[in-house]
Formats: C-alpha cells, structure tokens, sequence
C-alpha cells in the first residue's frame, strides 16, 4: 500500500509570486543583455515623456505670458489703398480711453524725417533705424514696460527736451547706463537722455524708438498731434466686444482705416507651432517603441532557443505548458516596464532640466507617465507572445535533448 | 509528512505497483516509421533499485520519457501511482511530475542564475505552497546528500559529482512516488561515479523507489533488479536475488 500525502494531489500550480521571480531570472542572470535590450524602450518612452513634459511646461510658460498680454489691442492706421499717409484723428486717444471696458490706453505718434543722433557730428544718413515717436506718460503702465535705467517721461519732462530710448536704440547710440548725465542730438537740439526701456516683450518695434513728450515734439518739430498708433488694455472677457466698437470709436469719419491686431497672436501662433512640432517628435517616439519592442521579442526567442534545456527541466518538474509561456510572457514585459520606468525617469528629469532652464514650471502630464508605463506594459506582452507561444510549444523531450 | 491517505487500490489486482507499463509502443513517424518501444510491459514496485540497461539505440531514452510522462505512448498504458496517464490533461500530467515523480539528467540542468538551494527549492516550485517551506525541505534534501555546505554555492562553483548530487536532492526533495535517473554516472569519473551510485544505495535503503537508466553494465550490475532493453523489447528481467 502506498502512502500518499493529503496535500499530494492535483495539478501544478505557480503562483503570482513565484511567476515574478521566475521571470525575473533570466533578466538577473543575464544583466547586461537584459539593459540592452530595454534600451530601446526606454528610449521611446523617454522621448515621450520627455516631449510631453517640456511642450506641456513651455505651454503653461506661454500661456502665463499670454495671460499677461492678452488682452492688449494694437490700433494702427492702415494704408487707404491710394498710397496717402494715414493717421488716426487727435480725438482718438479720448475717444478709446470712455469704452467702459479699456483699462488703459496710450497713444504714439512717428515723427518724420527727424533723427537721432549720438552727436552733431554723426553723419546726418547714420540714422540707426531709431525713429523719433512722440508718447504720453502712460505708455510703460499700458504695456507692461518697465524702465532700465533713469524714468520715463513724465508731465514734466514731457514739456521739455528730454527722451526715453528703448533697449534697442540705446544700444545702438552706445548707452548702456545713465550713471552720468547724457545727452543726444536729435534734429538740431541737444536732449537729454531721462531713461532706458528694458525690451518690450511682443513689440520689439518699441525697443527701436526714441520717445519725447507731444508737447514737445509739437513745439520743437511741429507734430500735428495725430497719432500713428494707439496701445490699449481691456478687460480680459471683453477683449472682443471692445474691439469690435474700436474703428467707430477711434475715427467714426473713417472707420475702415482703422487696423486692429493683437500682439498675443504671436504667442498663440507659437504654442500652435509647438503642438505641431510635437506630432513628429511623438511619432519619432512610437517609433523608437516600436524598434524596442521588437528588440525585446528578438532577445527573448534568442533567449528561448538557449533555454531549451531549463525548458525541458521545468516541464520535468511539473512546468505546464502554460506556465513555461507566463514565465517568458513575464521576462518579457518585466523587461520592458523596467525599460518604461527607466525611460519615464529619463524624460522626467529632462524636462525638469529644460524647464528649470527656461524658467518655466516643471509640468509633466500625467498621461505621459501612465501613458508610458502602461505603453510599456503593453509592448512587452506583445512582444513577449510569440517567443512565450513557442517555448510553450516545445515538447519536453526535444528540450531535454538538446543540451 | 504527517497526514497520509491511502491510494484507493484496484479491486482486481494486488498492491498498486509505483509504475506500471502494460503493453507500450512508441513510435515515431517517418517512412518507414521508427519504432522505439515495440510492446513493453513492466511494473516497479515500491521500494524497488532498478536499472533499465541497454546499448545507445535500444530504447532506453524513450522508456525513460514514456515512464516519466514527457512522452505519450502511441499505444499501451501507462500508470503512475495506479493513476492511468493516458486520459490526462497536459496540466494533469504536469501535477503528476510535480509530485509523485523526480528526474536526474545525465547533463545535471541546473540553473546557474539560482543558488544550489534554489535550484533544489525550484523543484517543488510546481507544487505550490510557500516559499519558505520549500526551502526548508531543499534544505532538508541537500543535507540529506551531503551537500548542506553548499547551500548558498552557485552551480558553476561545484564539481561534476556535487552538482549530481545537488540535482538528486532536486528530485528527492518533494519525496516523490519514484526518481528516475537518466545515465546519472555518465558525466562523471570513475571515483565520483562510483560514490554516487553508493548515494542511491543509501537513499533505497531509506525506501525511496529508484530507477536508474544506463547503457553501463557495471552500474546495471550494482542495482538490485535489471531490466535489459533491445530494440525497443525487454530481453530480460532480472529481479532482486533476495
């Protein structure tokens, strides 16, 4: 009579655990093969999260840029088409600043043909671009400049030769700093110099300008008080409703010379341009995924024409055929969620490198990180099927002889 | 082992025999087909020291496969601990080799990612159960094979005779119904060799059903029984001179 112990019976098991381990032995065992062949994974996947991260952060970046600029609406006359100069009316400035919704307004008027110049003896042709505008006090507020150096203009220095150079004219005439009272020469009088702009973000045409008070500009070269341009803030919701009253409102004569932009566009258009820019690298990325994966399914056949005897063992001590296929179906995708985990920290601390560059709020959507985990997890299971399929089908006897 | 059951026995024959062959053939396909088992019946005992001998050719591989159920038969039965095989499921058959069942391989197949006590712990892997227990009893095993000072050792870090011997703790470690060894000698020398062949003497005389394959004469001729094989038939029998 044979005694048998009660719990001797049934069929194999393997549990979820001893599954993990199993499969994590072919990756412990051979290291370096194991790290090679979730490069390419790892590669994909950082390149996701990476690309992700960065455009998600450059776009908050934008977008807090465009909250600031939002709501700033450029007036400016547009050519009537019979090559005549085209001004807007003197009443302009009053007219706008009444519309309930503007929060501020600024006019500037191009003054013709005068220049400016370092001394009286700089040849009168060596402008340097800078062209001579006239402005009111408030133009800094409205548009979120701010003064380098010295102040703007104000009722006071607006009466008299004073000027304010943006960034770019300074630079130009060779002033970096008001450390020692300046002066230029500008059509035939010396002014002096009250301040410096920093750079205008969205209106870089503004750092070329030279500005002088209107009353002073009307006095010295007979400005007619047009002006060639009008700056204005609204509030944020309102943003079109004012613009659709502004060409009325500024010249009701003439309503269909009155050009209006937004100097945010541009930063719509570059957060557009980013997205599309975005497309390729992600395709580039799948791709990458893609190479990886069948990285993985070609190390793993390799790895199971070599393990053929382990095979043979396994099923001898009472592998099934379905437990040979989980363990290299697990090897497989362990291997790629190790390359996804890897990659994900890779494009991870990329993007907070880029961001941190850049100043901008390191932001990396969620979908990237589940996204690519879950990519992974995926890729390796396809990949893994058909070298676990073919181990499964190996009977134990061919794997036993082989060794 | 604390708590045993008896295997209901069948109501028309004696004692359950720990392995049963009834009239096996194996063959394999081809023009003309190969035959490798041409009608084998034979039945094993417990408690048995057996040798299957013969020539490379006769057979003996593929017996061994038919009895540990790696291969089905193309005709014939085969029982394993009164249980017919023929009926079974992959997994049914898997769950026999995983418990009533040990191999040892000439070439040893032992994992060199693993340590020798768990490559002897994977043993019972199949079975289920803890993992703590199934080192404590590949403990128990190795210990057993005198190898309880190589427990933490990798196999490529043992010499021919301890990896056998690591691999016969394998076997044995889940005290299966019958361990069948497959030219377990035939990697080793003479001395080493022989000491092994004394390793299974020690472990029958503890009671466990031992069938050793070899085309070996003088390792046949140390076992208790010996069956001869040619040609795919038994020539003879040799049975026990008690």
């Amino acid at each position: 009579m044979i005694r048998l112990p009660a719990h001797d019976t049934g069929a194999s098991r393997l549990s979820r655990r001893d599954l993990v381990r199993v499969g994590s032995l072919g990756l412990r065992s051979r290291r370096v093969r194991a790290a090679l062949s979730a490069l390419g994974i790892s590669i994909g996947i950082a390149a996701i999260v990476g690309v992700l991260g960065i455009s998600q952060s450059s776009k908050t970046g934008l977008l807090n840029e465009l909250g600031q600029l939002g709501n700033l609406i450029t007036v400016q006359p547009q050519s009537t088409g019979f090559g005549q100069p085209t001004e807007l009316p003197v009443t302009a400035e009053g007219m706008v600043s009444r519309i309930g919704p503007v929060t501020g307004v600024s006019e500037i008027g191009g003054i013709a043909n005068v220049y400016v110049y370092r001394t009286p003896f700089v040849p009168a042709t060596d402008t340097s671009g800078i062209s001579l505008t006239a402005t009111d006090a408030a133009l800094p507020a409205t548009l979120g400049a701010s003064v380098a150096d010295g102040t703007f203009l104000n009722a006071a220095t607006a009466r008299y030769p004073a000027v304010v150079l943006g960034a770019e004219a300074a630079s130009l005439l060779g002033i970096s700093d008001l450390a020692h009272p300046t002066q230029v020469w500008i059509g035939g009088h010396w002014f002096t110099v009250a301040g410096i702009l920093n750079p205008v973000e969205l209106l870089s045409q503004l750092d070329s300008m030279a500005f002088i008070g209107f009353p002073v500009a009307e006095q010295y070269f007979g400005f007619d008080g047009h002006p060639t341009g009008l700056y204005l803030r609204s509030v944020p919701s309102q943003v079109t409703a004012v613009a659709a009253v502004l060409p009325a409102t500024v010249d009701p004569a003439n309503p269909s010379i009155v050009g209006i932009s937004y100097p945010s566009d541009i930063l719509k258009a570059e957060v557009a341009a980013k997205g599309a820019y975005n497309g390729l690298l992600l395709g580039l990325g799948a791709v990458a995924l893609l190479v990886g994966g069948v990285g993985i399914a070609n190390v793993m056949v390799i790895s199971v024409l070599e393990r053929r005897s382990e095979i043979g063992l396994r099923r001898a001590l009472g592998a099934t055929r379905r437990h040979v296929a989980e363990q290299f179906l697990a090897e497989a995708v362990l291997l790629s969620v190790l390359g996804g985990l890897a990659g994900t920290v890779i494009g991870a601390v990329a993007t907070a490198i880029y961001a941190v560059s850049q100043h901008w709020s390191v932001q990396i959507p969620a979908v990237a990180l589940y996204g690519g985990l879950g990519a992974a997890l995926v890729i390796g299971a396809i990949a893994g099927l058909y070298p676990a399929m073919r181990a499964a089908r190996l009977s134990p006897t061919e794997a036993l002889r082989t060794a | 082992m604390t708590q045993t059951v008896p295997v209901p026995a069948r109501p028309d024959a004696g004692p359950v025999g720990v392995l049963e062959l009834a009239d096996v053939v194996k063959q394999y396909p081809g023009n003309p087909p190969v035959v490798a088992l041409a009608g084998v019946s034979l039945r094993i005992d417990q408690g048995e020291l057996v040798a299957i001998v013969g020539p490379s050719g006769s057979g003996k591989s593929t017996l061994l496969h038919v009895m540990g159920t790696l291969e089905r038969p193309t005709s014939g039965v085969v029982r394993v601990a009164g249980q017919d095989t023929s009926a079974m499921s992959d997994a049914q058959l898997s769950g026999l080799r995983a418990r009533r069942l040990g191999f040892v391989f000439q070439q040893f197949f032992l994992l060199d990612g693993l340590s020798v006590l768990d490559n002897v712990a994977d043993g019972l892997l199949y079975r289920g159960g803890r993992a703590a227990e199934r080192r404590r009893l590949a403990q128990a095993a190795l210990e057993r094979v005198g190898m309880g000072h190589r427990l933490d050792h990798r196999p490529n870090q043992l010499s021919g005779g301890e990896q056998q011997r690591a691999a016969i703790a394998r076997a044995l470690a889940g005290r299966p119904a019958l361990v069948m060894a497959d030219e377990p000698t035939g990697n080793l020398d003479t001395a080493t060799g022989a000491s092994l062949l004394e390793l299974l003497h020690e472990l029958h005389r503890d009671g466990t059903t031992i069938v050793v394959i070899t085309h070996d004469d003088q390792v046949a001729a140390a076992m208790e029984r010996r069956i001869e094989i040619r040609d795919g038939r038994i020539i003879r029998d040799t049975p026990a001179s008690a």
